[in-house]
């Protein structure tokens, strides 16, 4: 029964739980740095003169726009584009001068955009409102005044008591929702405040919201009436978040800490800064020229006019007079008008609807990805997941990879392997044959000399059954969480040979936020101990005698990723106080007794080789005054306000010394499924391969091996403390040598290879592997001077760009991040690639152009801060070489032949203003201004740039090498660019002069009447959008039946469009330009027979270069592969077939 | 149960199209489709290209320039401004049957119908015979929207206002003795124009409808009178109007003027000496402008114009030409995609 709790918070009595608030304090101007929450509104007499602050509701308020205020916010956001505004700048000059087109054309297309835009986010928000109302609405259950009072959620006010529907003062929760990680947690009642609830009488203390989800600090002062206020410390094991739910708990009541908008939730909404993909910055730069082009173009007509009208024939010839008012006019004031007028004339070089359609196929392709049922895991039932729809093309240019090793090169799901007590070496051999091998007194397996004493095996073993936070799962009903099935089969002891210590329950799994420690707990379970699980604040555990120990826990120090260790502080029936600590050898090496080091050193060293996990337990006796010392000082850190948590480091690492080394655990992480294929494709694909891992270097180096991303014949170059200490001189001077020798070895030395070409192409070649160290790193990047600093950072870039791969170990999150910034301002800025699992990734994540997510099992803060996540390592390679290839190549000719298209539509309308005195006359009717961009030509591209697989998924994925071919922005360059626009000029003057020269005689019909100027721009303009047309379709190298649908519809409904807008009078037309042009037109065999030519004329460029490019260079190969008939595989024939089949069966 | 909902609900549908498997044409240009793709049509537009290269030699056209710039021009006296009501003889001889029908055609240059205030200078709601429009001219005709006295012009406008007004009278000189030629000045100007796009206000008699309105300035005679010789060519739908109105697409153009298509001249001009009557009154030195007559026939292409058959040559051989190259060429490569 888990009900969802939406509450956050806090405290009291019995078993609680609830939903927290805050104050709001920007309103009232005080910054303070905590407030006061009076519990159940009972003020306290004994504080005097207390008065209740103000705080936000409850309500949550995730939508941007109300239905007043939607119309003026979403215009001003909307016009607050450049794009829009320059657009709504080109209407205004249209509305206010005299222009030679109307409004309407530009208007229509602008409010076009603007609308569909509007219902989009419009729709976005009403669906924000309906999910905000849910939880607004929520029915809750208030304890007021002792009566029980069912509200509404947004009604809740800071210091309400609610009510949730066990009877221990702990309660389970989850926290998926928030983070996503659904390991239970157990949450505390703060200590006295069980009984009574009614007649409680407190104030909290807290500091102010804020987003860190595991953060909290505050303090409550319970008041009794014949007693001094009782101080309680409450920390984020006493608050329960919005979002989260409750599991294994009846009910809980808790107070209202923070609400509504200032949730922890509604903190962490805040949207990730915006990343802009290298094709938009493509895209502005093309910009930027077009609007080059479109202001001389402007510039050049208006100086034109003025030097042709100095005839004065020419200025204003009998038939056509100025108005006085024209007379009258500042010649300047002219000039001026006239310019804006080109401007308009040519504004559709810049289109609106490009903008809309780049939206468009951004947004819809995406769904592509998450539709990808390879990309679908059985195991969570999950599928890819896309966060940002800007970046899909980049996917298509990633040149450097960053992955993190745990969880992400590796499954993060732990087996224990073997342990080492007091250097002696156990290994766990085979469940079945030899279970309780450990226990027999001549048992011990895989005995290298001899056993260390049975004693020091039950004290390590009580360590590790001890020394963990892992919860026991109860039974299974208990919980129905999406994840828990997996749980079980993961974590579920198999009931196999178990005859000896048979569990209580038959299934029995632990829960606990590291995998490390189940892993533990079973290695211990395996060698006859096993742990029963909590009994209020006693652990149980079963020991191979078959005997029940109970410990009672004083205190946890927990885990953090900076003292790399826990540690537990319990006390035995005997009454003896013990510590147990486990954590990172480097931490605890420092710690223990150095005699004992040595022994352990060795064999921990010998296991990470191997690429396993280790870790290093040690304990110590604390006699009562160091306990009464300790336990003082935790109590005081734990109920500080302010640098709680430097507090807690100082007492932590004061009680953490002098300890004794029992032993160290070595725990297997396998390798994720296909890893290494995926790492061989990568590099295959042109792409850099680096780790950057927190773990030790000889773990890392393993689990690169096993990647393949080293070789046998890798030389691998290494920059660690240890290289750094080898000669025994000064670090800084050996690094300047270590970095200095490396770089004429790999630099210099090496052969100059074309970037790109990696190890499948230069296998002959000398191949480097880099390894670097987080202290190392931290000299480089931070040398003491400020010169050397960046010359060794340039000095490290160039050997790292040479390396095949590059190791990054003991790297912190931040460090992390550093690589990813420095390879990305790197000279070419790279398109850089991060991907990761845990919340140790985020920040590389987020600094890199493109972060992915792992759906691992360390929470999903990563997938929450990435662009994409995706269920495991492997769907990476297809997300790169199949989705990012085809993306890439779809908006890059998305963007090449919108701005194509543009030039030789305007082309002739401006070639056009030399035949017209510099008049401004349009070339086409105000309709085909209008729609061309919308109607005509808009919809084939669209489909091409989302359905075009030019090369199809199956040979990407087979050729890694094939994504070179578009690397460092291939196609959007300033070469392809200046193809593309040499053919759009080609074609405009082909058109414009083509039908010139047609008219060199007007008389074209077989009745020997004329044709006037409405007939050529309509000739022109059918040219122009059959041509265009079909350069799409010479282009499109995957017809399905949608690309005919549109092709072949774009154009069957220019024709009907043409002749519908011809064949009617309009009433609301001034004039009826077009009425029966295109008719006209269409009886004319020779207007017949000059389209045609100029059509056939325009695309013969385009498919001699198909053909002639074919048979040069090395491309010949690859274009083999788009034919089925020629050079594809079987499988791609019967994908294909069952394909066919698919589709008949689903449609 | 309910895991297994939640399984189908989660899974991406395997269907053709999100899974971007969707039948398709991968259609290739490999040589063995372009180069006999390229012989076809290169043979193909040679077929046509010569088709439209012997039908526009076999049309005659016969040009005169009769702006009289030249002091030996027929014309020429009448080529100052001052000369009102001024006729000039245009005599020219043709050595063969011209074969009819003839098409009598002007011709001006250097005139820009398409200069964009001019093209707007009209109002087609008064074109369509709306009472209304001839009180009240649209803006857009200013400034020949209303005359010095503030009356209505109509039609109104720079395009009407300046109207082509030059006529012509052809006669066959036989025997010293000039014969006329008959003009038919029907079906010169587009059938919808006539039928649809213009209608006169229905008024009769139309005079009736243009009571308190002026006839543009450039004008000699109301839009009423235009046809004196025939009372149903007036208004606005009087033929040489119409024809004027289709504004040219360029600044040299033509116009159709009249057919000959009647009796002994239905198969054509016989050869022999002519002569042209031409009132001249339409002014083009001012703005450097020609004028020019033309006479010639058609066929299925229309007026004569070698441009499309030379271009359908041009090309169709380019075609061919470049399907040889690509054979030689291939032929060297040994077909790289059979390898």
């Amino acid at each position: 029964m888990s009900s969802l709790l939406s509450f956050y918070l806090d405290l009291v009595p019995s078993p609680p739980c609830l939903r927290c608030f805050v104050l709001q304090l920007g309103r009232d101007e005080r910054r303070v740095d905590s407030r006061s929450i009076c519990v159940g509104h009972r003020s306290s007499s004994n504080n005097e003169a207390f008065i209740p602050p103000k705080f936000c509701d409850n309500r949550i308020v995730s939508s941007k726009y109300t239905i007043w205020n939607f119309l003026p916010k979403n215009l001003f956001e909307q016009f607050r584009r450049i794009a829009n505004f320059y657009f709504l700048i080109i209407f205004l000059v249209q509305v206010i001068v005299d222009t030679p087109t109307s409004p309407v054309t530009s208007g229509l297309p602008l409010v076009f955009v603007i609308t569909v835009t509007a219902i989009k986010q419009g729709y976005e928000d009403w669906l924000r409102h309906k999910a905000d109302n849910e939880v607004n609405k929520y029915p809750v259950t208030v304890l007021e005044q002792g009566r029980r009072v069912r509200k509404e959620s947004e009604k809740i006010k800071v210091g309400d008591v609610l009510e949730s529907s066990r009877d221990d003062d702990t309660c389970f929760v989850t926290t998926a929702s928030l983070d996503g990680e659904s390991n239970h947690k157990t949450h505390y009642t703060v200590p006295d405040t069980e009984k009574d609830l009614e007649s409680l009488n407190a104030t909290i203390e807290c500091e102010q919201p804020q987003p860190d989800l595991y953060k909290f600090v505050g303090r409550m002062h319970i008041y009794k009436t014949d007693q001094e206020p009782a101080v309680r410390s409450l920390g984020p094991e006493n608050l329960l978040l919005k979002g989260s739910t409750l599991k294994n708990t009846q009910t809980i009541c808790g107070v209202a800490i923070y609400t509504g908008m200032e949730t922890k939730m509604a903190l962490n909404y805040q949207g990730k800064s915006q990343k802009r993909s290298a094709v938009e910055k493509s895209i502005n730069a093309f910009l930027l020229v077009y609007l080059c082009i479109l202001v001389s173009k402007a510039l050049l007509c208006t100086i034109l006019k003025y030097v042709w009208q100095n005839n004065p024939g020419q200025d204003e010839p009998w038939y056509n007079e100025k108005t006085q008012r024209e007379k009258d006019t500042n010649l300047y004031l002219k000039m001026f008008t006239d310019f804006l007028s080109f401007m308009v004339l040519f504004n559709f070089i810049i289109p609106v609807s490009m903008y809309v359609t780049v939206e468009m196929q951004k947004f819809l392709g995406s769904f592509f990805i998450t539709w990808d049922k390879d990309f679908f895991d059985p195991e969570i039932k999950e599928g890819a997941l896309v966060n940002t729809s800007d970046l899909n093309e980049e996917l298509g240019q990633v040149e450097y990879v960053f992955t993190d090793k745990t969880g992400t090169l590796t499954q993060n799901n732990m087996e224990f392997i073997e342990c080492c007590i007091d250097g002696f070496q156990y290994k766990y051999q085979d469940a079945g044959t030899d279970l309780d091998g450990f226990c027999v007194t001549d048992g011990p397996v895989n005995k290298v000399q001899h056993k260390a004493g049975r004693e020091k095996e039950e004290l390590f073993l009580r360590a590790l059954c001890l020394c963990h936070t892992v919860q026991v799962k109860e039974s299974p009903e208990q919980g129905q969480g999406q994840r828990d099935g997996l749980m079980d089969q993961v974590d579920g002891l198999g009931a196999d040979g178990e005859g000896l210590h048979p569990p209580p329950q038959e299934q029995r799994g632990f829960i606990a936020s590291s995998p490390d420690e189940v892993a533990l707990v079973k290695g211990a379970m395996r060698y006859g101990f096993t742990f029963l699980g909590f009994e209020s604040k006693t652990m149980k555990i079963l020991t191979r005698d078959n005997d029940v120990e109970r410990y009672e826990l004083l205190h946890v120090l927990n885990f953090d990723p900076v003292r790399r260790r826990m540690s537990v502080i319990v006390r035995s029936k005997s009454g003896d106080t013990l510590l147990f600590c486990k954590g990172a050898d480097s931490s605890i090496f420092p710690r223990v007794r150095q005699e004992e080091v040595e022994r352990i050193r060795m064999n921990v060293e010998r296991n990470a080789t191997e690429g396993y996990r280790t870790l290093c337990v040690a304990y110590k006796y604390l006699n009562a005054e160091e306990y009464a010392q300790a336990d003082a000082g935790l109590r005081e850190a734990r109920l500080a306000l302010q640098d709680r948590e430097e507090k807690l480091m100082a007492v932590y690492n004061q009680v953490e010394t002098g300890m004794s080394l029992i032993g160290a655990t070595a725990v297997e992480d396998r390798l994720q499924e296909e890893a290494a294929e995926t790492m061989e494709a990568l590099q295959g694909a042109g792409m850099k391969v680096w780790v950057l891992t927190g773990d030790k270097m000889e773990t890392a180096k393993s689990t690169c091996y096993a990647c393949r991303l080293f070789q046998k014949n890798t030389e691998l170059l290494e920059l660690t403390v240890r290289t750094l200490e080898d000669g025994g001189r000064r670090r800084e001077e050996r690094l300047h040598e270590l970095l200095v020798e490396y770089h004429k070895k790999a630099v210099q030395d090496a052969p100059p290879v074309k970037a790109g070409v990696t190890r499948a192409w230069s296998s002959a070649n000398h191949d480097y592997g880099f390894i670097i160290d987080g202290a190392t790193l931290s000299m480089v990047l931070n040398s003491s001077s400020e010169s050397n600093s960046s010359r060794y950072k340039n000095l490290f870039l160039q050997i790292c760009q040479n390396c095949t791969s590059v190791l990054c170990c003991r790297m912190a999150p931040l460090q992390k991040a550093q690589i990813v910034k420095m390879v990305k301002n790197s000279k070419g800025s790279p398109i850089t690639l991060s991907i990761g699992d845990g919340a140790n990734d985020v920040s590389m994540i987020l600094e890199a152009h493109v972060g992915i997510g792992i759906k691992g099992k360390e929470g999903r803060q990563a997938v929450r801060n990435s662009d994409y996540a995706i269920p495991k390592l492997k769907h990476l390679k297809k997300l790169l070489l199949a989705h990012g290839h085809l993306y890439y190549v779809r908006i890059a000719h998305l963007v090449q032949y919108f701005f194509y298209k543009n030039l030789c539509f305007i082309l002739p309308q401006f070639l056009y203003q030399f035949f017209c005195g510099y008049s401004q006359q349009p070339l086409y009717d105000a309709a085909y201004l209008t729609m061309y961009n919308i109607c005509f030509t808009s919809l084939p591209i669209l489909a091409y740039s989302l359905l075009e697989q030019h090369i199809c998924m199956e040979v990407l994925l087979d050729n890694a090498t094939l994504y070179r071919g578009i690397a460092k922005n291939g196609m959007l360059r300033w070469g392809p660019f200046f193809y593309w626009t040499l053919l759009g000029v080609f074609h405009g003057l082909l058109f414009f002069f083509g039908v010139r020269y047609l008219f060199g005689n007007p008389a074209l019909q077989d009745n020997g009447q004329v044709f006037g100027n409405w007939s050529y721009g309509t000739i022109v303009f059918t040219v122009l959008v059959f041509t265009v047309t079909l350069k799409l379709a010479l282009d499109t190298r995957h017809w399905t039946w949608i690309n005919h649908f549109v092709i072949w519809g774009s154009l069957a409904f220019y024709v009907f469009f043409s002749f519908f807008w011809g064949g009617i009078i309009w009433p609301f037309l001034k004039q009826q330009r077009l009425y029966f042009v295109f008719a006209n037109m269409l009886s004319s065999v020779s207007a017949w027979l000059a389209i045609i030519l100029l059509i056939l004329l325009s695309l013969l460029p385009e498919i001699l270069l198909v053909v002639f490019r074919k048979l040069r260079g090395p491309n010949a190969g690859q274009m083999k592969h788009r034919l089925p008939s020629s050079g594809t595989s079987t499988i791609f024939m019967l994908s294909q077939t069952a394909s066919t089949h698919s589709f008949s069966w689903t449609d | 149960m309910v895991k297994e909902e939640k399984e189908i609900a989660n899974r991406p549908d395997n269907t053709a199209f999100t899974q971007q498997r969707l039948p398709a044409w991968q259609p290739m240009l490999s040589a063995g489709i372009v180069i006999p793709g390229f012989v076809l049509i290169g043979l193909a537009f040679i077929g046509i290209g010569v088709a439209l290269f012997v039908t526009s030699r076999s049309i005659t056209v016969l040009e005169i320039d009769y702006t009289g710039i030249e002091k030996d021009s027929a014309c020429f006296k009448c080529s100052n401004a001052d000369v009102k009501n001024c006729v000039c003889n245009l005599e020219f001889s043709i050595d063969s049957l011209f074969e009819g029908p003839v098409f009598f055609y002007y011709g001006l240059s250097n005139y820009f119908q398409n200069y964009r205030k001019y093209a707007a200078s009209r109002d087609d709601e008064q074109l369509s015979g709306d009472l209304d429009a001839f009180t009240a001219p649209s803006d857009s005709c200013s400034p020949y929207d209303y005359n010095g006295n503030d009356k209505p012009i109509v039609p109104c406008g720079a395009i009407a206002n300046s109207m082509f007004n030059d006529t012509f009278v052809l006669y066959r000189v036989v025997n010293g003795a000039n014969k006329l030629v008959p003009l038919d000045g029907k079906g010169i100007a587009w059938w919808t124009d006539y039928n649809v796009k213009f209608r006169n206000p229905s008024v009769t008699p139309l005079k009736n409808a243009f009571n308190n309105t002026v006839k543009p300035i450039f004008w000699p005679k109301p839009a009423y009178q235009l046809d004196a010789s025939d009372p149903a060519n007036n208004g606005f739908i009087n033929q040489d109007f119409l024809v004027w109105m289709r504004r040219a697409a360029l600044p040299d153009f033509r116009k159709l003027y009249r057919r000959i298509t009647d009796g002994e001249y239905a198969k054509g001009l016989p050869a022999g000496n002519y002569s042209l009557t031409i009132a001249y009154n339409y002014p083009v030195q001012s703005f450097e402008g020609r004028k020019k007559v033309v006479f010639s026939n058609v066929s299925w292409m229309g007026g004569k114009n070698e441009f499309l058959g030379i271009a359908y040559l041009v090309v169709g051989s380019l075609c061919v030409l470049m399907s040889i190259v690509m054979l030689i060429v291939y032929a060297k490569f040994k077909f790289p995609e059979e390898d």
